[in-house]
């Protein structure tokens, strides 16, 4: 750029703060090198707009900054664009979210390839504005967007994780559930909630290990028959520190997303993954740390990765395919010494060449360390151990070590990192405590779960929960805590039962009816197990007589038999302590009498039954009670678990028929059932919308139809027509005197089981 | 009647796992009644094949069902034009011209069934047609041996502690990777490497069995795996469809298992 040229460009340029002054020819050289004449002018126009809105020298500094990487990829025309877009956003309650909009710009443009996404992305902040900004009645003012600022600045790791509509998905969750509580929509928008966690985890492309999980469980049994249970590691997050994969004594860390990389699916990266740290677990041992220098380790490492994948390969000739596809290829020449410290390089070439007997490695060294690599994995195969790997090793770095360049500070990393190798830090132990390596997984995004410490509990399970509104799940929304219901007197049951003894007896006629006849005789068999004497000599006289003889002379027996299984979910919710002013009976004491009988009932008719209570205190704690497992039988234990009953906390009824559901769903049996006694519509209170928790009931119910598990409501509400038919269907009974409960329901349960 | 029609003329192949053999040849030369339990496929109904054949003794083979009675085993009165006739069911025929009596899968079998060998499987080594009015005593080379599947047993599907204590056991298993190996080779006609590659299958599955898989993968399978390998169908299909395909209705189960088998085979 010339002289006059430049002359000519400073004059276009009329924006006179000085700081822009001072820094616009170092910005013009870079938009004058990137731009066509005409472009630039455009840019300059621009800049000079939003020198002129009023917002200070800042956002035209960023704007000129930004620029030119843009135009020069979506063409001039973007600097009209975007200075327009500025203009509009200086001019809304939205202001401050200005410089946070253009300083991320460069960051998104980057992900995006054509003008139109662009356009949806200024779309997409739109509409989040519309939902968001808020208008006080009776002011005559908008308010600004209270996560606008935290959105804008986490957009570029939004980007990087999720595709446009993933982001629109992304937004639309926190705009519409956060709408009323402006701290939790910054705390989302910041990625800082377990939400925002779980919904870029949902939104993200690639393979979820949620997904994969009982595949992977199995593959982990079958093929390496290892008890050692998964964990996963959030991926999305840690921009600086990516973490790998690592196992120790008592868990394999995975992450919680694989995306396909060389066109390698993300199942098929878990698989890799899994198979080289199972084949670590199988024969590796473990090395001082502390005995090798760090540049050391680094080429044991390397050493031993191979070897166990050797090893892993010789079981499963298939791993070698996926390991070679997965493995880094460093071309030869990468890695400049003079600049760089290259040895990430010299390992990660290393490494190829002992996978892959087609690597060229053209150095002698690299040859010479293969063959010797090869001639101790032939001689002792499985015998190997790791310390023949850690002379290898040592041997390898003294010999290729390049005493300057190797400890200099930057390090050459392309095409370096084996992304399914874990690392390492099983094979190493160190002799100082606080040599320790350091935790690679900083959960700074720790779900609000209160610990309970408690023996007879279990350890918290997430639910979704159906959001009707959006139509989509909320992931992990509700958390179930399961423990052991306390106990009380058992005898207390059985004095109930003592009480409805007349009611006993009666239904122990019904049972009598239901029961499954051992045998049933099938008669006019033409083939059967015993011949029926009175057919057979009435065919035999038609046959003498000279007519045909019917055929049908044997009889049968078959066996019907009932097999069902049952669950029975008990609402004890705080509602359940109003007591009724007749009989001075309070509906627990009610659901009680009615619970003893019923297992009573089930207990005759031998199906399988469960029992269980339910509550919750927000979604944060739904309270899921144990009285009665499957394989009990219904024993004083039981029996004292169901007299030490109480009723408080709200009705958060989706999430606990999932977590029943998981039960039933375990069982083996023809027909499964699920009966729920409820005294009210579910509710809790943290949801203000009471349709919501109806419709993420009803969901329940549907996903339950869907694992072929029938449920059936019996409740206590006589006002419960209005919701019942939207959850239940037709599914349901309405106990109309409260007072028949004990009698009525193991009746329901019969004809429901007839 | 000719009871020579259910003689054994070729050896049937068995790989012996242990000393089963001598234990055989010893219960039968006193008579006892045996049984022997093991997983599906794993080689009962081929051993107690191959001892009819080395002792030289007729077999006659029942494979129970929840269908089978006591009727069936014994005898029944058919009809013909003349009224009705006595026709001995295979338990009367065995005992009668001296067989060996194997009922497979007993189990399956209806509980009230089974009381009729106990009379058989005692001191008194009789059976009494009492629809006929007839007593039997056995041939003196008769023998009755049961076989059973310890696996899927249920609460409905055990044998009676009467039924149970009138036989002496003999216990099967997989065989070991070699022995089994060795039976690819012999019965499906593969290679070693072959043979070797598809028992390490036979070993992932059965890692898998309680973890949804209620049985491994038989001895039977695989020879079916092999035999299809023979025919020239590539040994990654041949072991989907025989070992994969009949033992799992599991999506996820299935393709753990498909990704073993690609694995192994590579």
């Amino acid at each position: 750029m010339n002289e006059a040229m430049f002359a000519e460009y400073q004059e276009k340029f009329t924006c006179k703060f000085p700081k822009a002054v001072e820094l616009f020819p170092d910005l013009l050289n870079d938009a004058v090198s990137k731009l066509s004449p005409q472009g630039v002018e455009a840019y300059l126009e621009g800049a000079n707009f939003l020198c002129k809105i009023g917002q200070g020298v800042e956002p035209v500094l960023v704007y000129m900054e930004v620029m030119p990487d843009i135009a020069a990829h979506f063409g001039q025309g973007t600097n009209k664009m975007i200075a327009d877009y500025g203009y509009q956003l200086a001019r809304s309650p939205n202001k401050k979210a200005l410089i946070p909009f253009l300083s991320t710009l460069g960051h998104v443009c980057r992900r995006i390839d054509k003008i139109e996404d662009l356009e949806l992305y200024l779309q997409i902040i739109d509409e989040y504005v519309d939902k968001t900004q808020t208008v006080i009645h009776g002011h005559h003012s908008v308010h600004e967007s209270p996560g606008m600022v935290a959105l804008l600045e986490s957009m570029p790791q939004l980007i990087s994780k999720l595709c446009l509509k993933g982001i629109q998905n992304f937004i639309h969750y926190g705009a519409s559930n956060y709408a009323n509580s402006p701290n939790d929509q910054i705390a989302y928008f910041k990625l800082e909630s377990h939400d925002a966690k779980s919904i870029i985890t949902r939104e993200r492309q690639g393979t979820t290990f949620k997904d994969v999980a009982r595949h992977l469980e199995m593959l982990k049994d079958c093929m390496w028959d290892c008890d050692l249970p998964f964990q996963t590691f959030a991926t999305a997050f840690d921009q600086l520190r990516k973490p790998v994969p690592y196992l120790d004594e008592t868990i394999i860390a995975v992450p919680d997303v694989y995306e396909n990389e060389n066109g390698i699916s993300g199942l098929n990266r878990y698989r890799a993954t899994l198979a080289h740290m199972m084949a670590h677990q199988r024969w590796s041992t473990k090395l001082m740390a502390d005995n090798f220098a760090p540049h050391i380790q680094l080429f044991i490492s390397v050493f031993e990765d191979s070897r166990v994948e050797y090893l892993a390969i010789q079981k499963y000739p298939g791993l070698k395919a996926l390991f070679l596809s997965l493995h880094p290829y460093p071309e030869k020449g990468a890695c400049n010494d003079k600049e760089f410290s290259c040895l990430r390089y010299r390992a990660t070439r290393l490494s190829r060449a002992l996978l892959d007997e087609n690597f060229d490695s053209e150095n002698p060294l690299i040859e010479e360390f293969r063959q010797k690599f090869h001639a101790v994995m032939s001689e002792k195969g499985e015998d190997s151990t790791t310390r023949d790997m850690a002379e290898l090793g040592s041997l390898f770095y003294v010999k290729s070590r390049k005493q300057s360049s190797d400890s200099m500070p930057k390090m050459f990393f392309d095409d370096t990192e084996v992304s399914y190798r874990d690392d390492n830090r099983f094979i190493w132990f160190h002799y100082e405590e606080y040599d320790e390596p350091d935790e690679i997984m900083p959960n700074e995004y720790e779900p609000e779960e209160k610990i309970i410490e408690d023996p007879n509990s279990l350890p918290p399970r997430h639910y979704d929960e159906w959001d009707y509104i959006s139509e989509s799940y909320r992931p992990d929304w509700a958390t179930v805590y399961e423990r052991l219901h306390p106990s009380a007197d058992a005898g207390y049951i059985d004095y109930l039962m003592a009480k409805h003894d007349n009611l006993a007896k009666r239904l122990k006629k019904m049972i009598e009816a239901l029961k499954p006849q051992n045998k049933k005789r099938i008669r006019f068999q033409e083939e059967g197990d015993e011949l029926d004497l009175d057919i057979a000599i009435r065919s035999i006289i038609d046959f003498k007589s000279g007519q045909v003889p019917d055929p049908r002379i044997n009889t049968s027996h078959t066996t019907d038999s009932r097999n069902i299984a049952v669950m029975l979910l008990v609402d004890t919710s705080q509602s359940l302590n109003e007591r009724n002013p007749d009989t001075g009976q309070t509906l627990l004491e009610l659901s009680q009498e009615a619970l003893a009988i019923t297992a009573w009932t089930v207990d005759q008719l031998g199906d399988k039954f469960s029992i269980a209570g339910f509550s919750s205190d927000t979604r944060h704690e739904v309270r899921y009670q144990h009285i009665k497992g499957y394989s009990e039988n219904y024993c004083d234990e039981v029996k004292a678990r169901i007299s030490a009953m109480e009723a408080s906390y709200s009705t958060r009824m989706g999430a606990a028929m999932r977590h029943a559901a998981h039960y039933l769903d375990a069982q083996q049996a023809e027909k499964k059932l699920m009966l729920v006694l409820t005294d009210g519509e579910p509710a809790d209170i943290d949801v203000k919308d009471p349709q919501m928790l109806i419709e993420d009931t009803r969901k329940a119910v549907e996903e339950l139809k869907g694992q072929g598990i029938y449920s059936y409501c019996i409740t206590l509400d006589p006002d419960a027509d209005e919701y019942v038919e939207t959850i239940f269907d037709n599914h349901y009974t309405v106990i109309d005197h409260v007072d028949k409960l004990p009698e009525q329901l193991p009746q329901v349960f019969m004809k429901l089981t007839q | 009647m000719d009871i020579s029609q259910y003689k054994i003329e070729n050896e049937p192949f068995y790989d012996a796992q242990s000393n089963e053999v001598e234990l055989y040849e010893a219960a039968y030369s006193a008579r006892l009644p045996v049984m022997v339990k093991g997983p599906t496929g794993c080689g009962k109904s081929r051993f107690v094949e191959h001892m009819a054949w080395k002792l030289g003794k007729p077999i006659i083979t029942v494979s129970c069902n929840e269908d089978i009675t006591a009727s069936d085993l014994v005898g029944r009165y058919l009809l013909d034009a003349n009224g009705t006739r006595w026709v001995d069911g295979p338990l009367t025929l065995a005992a009668r011209y001296g067989a060996i009596c194997y009922l497979d899968e007993i189990v399956e079998a209806r509980q009230d069934t089974m009381v009729v060998i106990h009379a058989l499987t005692d001191h008194r080594r009789e059976l009494s047609l009492d629809k006929k009015g007839e007593l039997i005593k056995a041939h003196p080379d008769f023998q009755l041996v049961i076989s059973y599947n310890p696996g899927y047993q249920s609460l409905m599907k055990d044998l009676k502690q009467s039924t149970k204590q009138r036989f002496c056991a003999l216990d099967f298993d997989y065989a070991t990777a070699e022995k089994e190996s060795h039976i690819l080779q012999q019965e499906g006609k593969v290679d070693a490497e072959t043979a070797t590659k598809l028992v390490k299958i036979g070993e992932a599955a059965r890692n898998l069995k309680g973890h949804g898989l209620d049985e491994g993968i038989s001895t039977r399978l695989m020879v079916y795996a092999a035999t299809l390998i023979n025919q020239g169908i590539a040994p990654v299909e041949a072991c989907k469809m025989a070992l994969v395909r009949p033992i799992t209705d599991d999506a996820d189960i299935r393709e753990t298992l498909d990704n073993a088998i690609e694995m192994i085979i590579g």
